[in-house]
C-alpha cells in the first residue's frame, strides 16, 4: 500500500485550473522526485496535500486515510511535514525556538529532545547558529532550518519544495545530500524541484508536471535518460 | 515642582489603562492582522457589566470585576467568530475593517438599548483611600491602575515567551502558513488572542470607569482610539510599544490638559503622533517592515 496516494487531484484558482486530475503515488522510503516548469503546479500539488489550499476534486490518501478535507494543522500531527518555498522561517524567533515550533505537536519533552539531538546531527550549522535569529541565517542555512524545522515533527514523510531555490552551487549539493540523508534515516520525501537533474539523481522515481496534468512518471535514472526530458529540463 | 510630580502620576495612571488597552489591540492587529475598532466599546461592556453586577444588583465588587471580565472574554470571542472569521479569507482586508466599525456601533447601540443613553454614576472598585506621600496626594485608583498594568503586562510577557499558546500566538504574527504547517490552529490561536484582548479591555474598562466615573455607551470610544493612537506610537504589533506608547499618551494628555489647554489636549496628543510618525514612520518600537522581492 502506498504511503502517500494521490487520485484524480483537481484545484482551481477562481475560474483557472491550476491541477487537472493528477495522480501519483509515495511508497514508504521512497524519494519521490515532482519536476516541472514554473507554473506547472508542482507547489499547488504540495499546498493541497497538505490541506493549505483546498481541492476542487479528486482524493488523497495518507496511510489509508483520507485527508483530502483535513485541515493543515490536522495533517502535521497525523506524521507529513512540509517545508515551504521560499522556507518561511520565523524570521524574529531563534534557531532553537524555530526548531521547538517545528515540534509543535510533539508533547513529551523527552522525545523532542532526542529528535533535536538527531536534527542537529543532520545540520550542525544549526547547532553553531542555536540563539541566532532566523532572519539573520543565509539562504542556504535558512533553508537547512526550515528542513530541519520540519523533520522536529517526527515525520513519515516530508514535503519538500524547492529546497535549492536561490542557493549557491555549494549550498545545492550540501542540501541534496541532507535529503538523502533523511531518506537513509527512514524518512520518505516527496521532493519539488526546478533543478531536475539534481533531483532525478538523488530519487527512485519521478512524475514530470506540464500545466496542471501528469505527462511523465517513471525511474528516476530512465527519465534521467530520455531524450525529451533532457531536452525540456536538462538544457541538453 | 509638587504639581508637575502629581500631574506626571496622573498621566502614568491613565496611560496605563490606555497601554491595557492598547496592548489588546497591538495583539489583535499583530496576529490577526486587523485593526478591531471595536475593541474600545468591549471596554464600556466591561464597564456596564460591572456596574449592573456591583450598582444595580447590589453584589460584591469582586464578583462585579470577574463578571465584566467573564462577560468580555466571551464577547470578544463571539465577535471574532461570528463577525470576523467569516470574512478573514476575503480579498479585501477593508471589509473586516468596516465590519469592525459595524461592530462598534452594534454595541454602543445595543447598550444604549439596554441601559439607555443618560450617564450612570460608576462608583469606584478601588476601596483604597487617597494616599498623602509627603507633599503628594495620590489617589488609590491611581495607584491599583499602574499596578495593574504592570502586573497584566509581566503576566502577558510571560504566557507569550514561555507557554506553548504563546509561541504559537508568536508563529502566527510571524507567518501564518508556516505556523499552520507547524500544526498550530490558525484559528484557534486568533480566538485566543481576541479572549485574552477582550479580558484585559474588561480590567481597563472598570478602572478607566473608577478614575473617571461617568459611564455611558460611547464611554468606550474615545479610550479605544486613544488607544489605537498608543498602539501606533509604539509600533502596531510590539507589546512593550503599546506599553510605552499608552504610557506616554496619558502623560502628554495629562500634562497638556494641566499646562496648556484642556479643550486643545486631545489635539495635542494626535499632533504629536503625526510627528512621531513623520519621523519614525514604524512607530517607537515598531520594526521595518521588508517588502520581499
Amino acid at each position: 500500500m502506498a504511503l502517500l496516494k494521490v487520485t484524480e487531484l483537481s484545484v482551481n484558482y477562481g475560474v483557472i485550473p491550476a491541477l487537472r486530475g493528477v495522480s501519483f503515488e509515495v511508497n514508504e522510503g521512497e524519494i519521490i522526485a515532482l519536476i516541472g516548469a514554473n507554473g506547472a503546479g508542482k507547489t499547488t500539488t504540495l499546498h493541497t496535500v497538505t490541506g493549505l489550499i483546498p481541492s476542487a476534486a479528486g482524493r488523497i490518501e495518507f496511510m489509508g486515510k483520507d485527508i483530502t478535507k483535513v485541515p493543515a494543522h490536522k495533517i502535521v500531527s497525523m506524521g507529513m511535514a512540509h517545508v515551504p518555498e521560499g522556507r518561511h522561517v520565523f524570521p524574529d524567533m531563534t534557531v532553537y525556538q524555530n526548531l521547538l515550533l517545528g515540534a509543535y505537536t510533539v508533547k513529551e519533552a523527552g522525545k523532542r529532545d532526542s529528535i533535536l539531538k538527531e536534527v542537529y546531527e543532520h545540520f550542525p550549522r544549526l547547532k553553531e547558529r542555536e540563539r541566532q535569529l532566523a532572519g539573520t541565517l543565509s539562504g542556504g542555512e535558512q533553508q537547512m532550518l526550515a528542513m530541519g524545522r520540519a523533520l522536529m515533527s517526527d515525520p513519515r514523510i516530508i514535503l519538500m519544495d524547492e529546497p535549492s531555490m536561490g542557493l549557491s552551487p555549494i549550498y545545492v549539493n550540501e542540501i541534496f545530500s541532507i535529503i538523502e540523508k533523511v531518506s537513509k534515516a527512514g524518512k520518505t520525501v516527496l521532493l519539488v524541484e526546478q533543478n531536475a537533474r539534481k533531483a532525478l539523481t538523488i530519487a527512485d522515481r519521478a512524475y514530470v508536471l506540464e500545466t496542471g496534468k501528469i505527462t511523465m512518471e517513471g525511474a528516476a535514472d530512465d527519465l534521467l535518460h530520455d531524450d525529451s526530458i533532457r531536452k525540456a529540463y536538462l538544457g541538453e | 515642582m509638587v504639581s508637575f510630580i502629581t500631574n506626571l502620576i496622573n498621566g502614568l495612571s491613565l496611560g496605563s489603562i490606555y497601554a491595557i488597552i492598547a496592548i489588546g489591540y497591538t495583539m489583535v492587529y499583530g496576529i490577526a492582522k486587523m485593526l478591531n475598532f471595536a475593541h474600545g466599546d468591549v471596554i464600556m461592556v466591561g464597564a456596564f457589566a460591572a456596574y449592573t453586577i456591583i450598582s444595580t444588583m447590589g453584589l460584591p465588587t469582586p464578583v462585579g470585576i470577574l463578571a465584566a471580565i467573564v462577560c468580555c472574554t466571551l464577547l470578544g470571542i463571539a465577535i471574532e467568530k461570528i463577525a470576523y472569521r467569516p470574512l478573514r479569507n476575503a480579498g479585501s482586508p477593508l471589509a473586516v475593517l468596516i465590519t469592525a466599525i459595524g461592530v462598534s456601533y452594534f454595541l454602543q447601540n445595543g447598550a444604549m438599548l439596554i441601559f439607555g443613553s443618560d450617564t450612570k454614576m460608576f462608583s469606584s472598585v478601588v476601596p483604597l483611600q487617597t494616599l498623602s506621600v509627603g507633599p503628594f496626594l495620590i489617589p488609590g485608583t491611581t495607584i491599583v491602575s499602574i499596578l495593574t498594568s504592570v502586573i497584566l503586562v509581566s503576566v502577558l510577557q510571560i504566557f507569550i515567551n514561555k507557554t506553548r499558546p504563546g509561541q504559537a500566538m508568536l508563529a502566527c504574527a510571524q507567518d501564518r502558513a508556516a505556523a499552520s504547517l507547524m500544526g498550530i490552529s490558525v484559528n484557534n490561536t486568533i480566538t485566543l488572542t481576541f479572549a485574552i484582548g477582550s479580558a484585559m479591555a474588561a480590567v481597563a474598562g472598570v478602572l478607566l470607569c473608577s478614575a473617571y466615573p461617568a459611564l455611558s455607551p460611547t464611554t468606550g470610544a474615545m479610550p479605544g482610539i486613544k488607544a489605537f493612537v498608543a498602539a501606533v506610537f509604539g509600533g502596531i504589533g510590539s507589546v512593550p510599544g503599546a506599553m510605552v506608547g499608552g504610557l506616554l499618551l496619558g502623560v502628554i494628555e495629562i500634562l497638556s490638559r494641566a499646562y496648556i489647554s484642556t479643550q486643545l489636549s486631545d489635539a495635542i496628543v494626535f499632533a504629536v503622533l503625526i510627528v512621531v510618525l513623520l519621523v519614525k514612520p514604524t512607530g517607537l518600537f515598531g520594526k521595518v517592515i521588508q517588502e520581499k522581492v
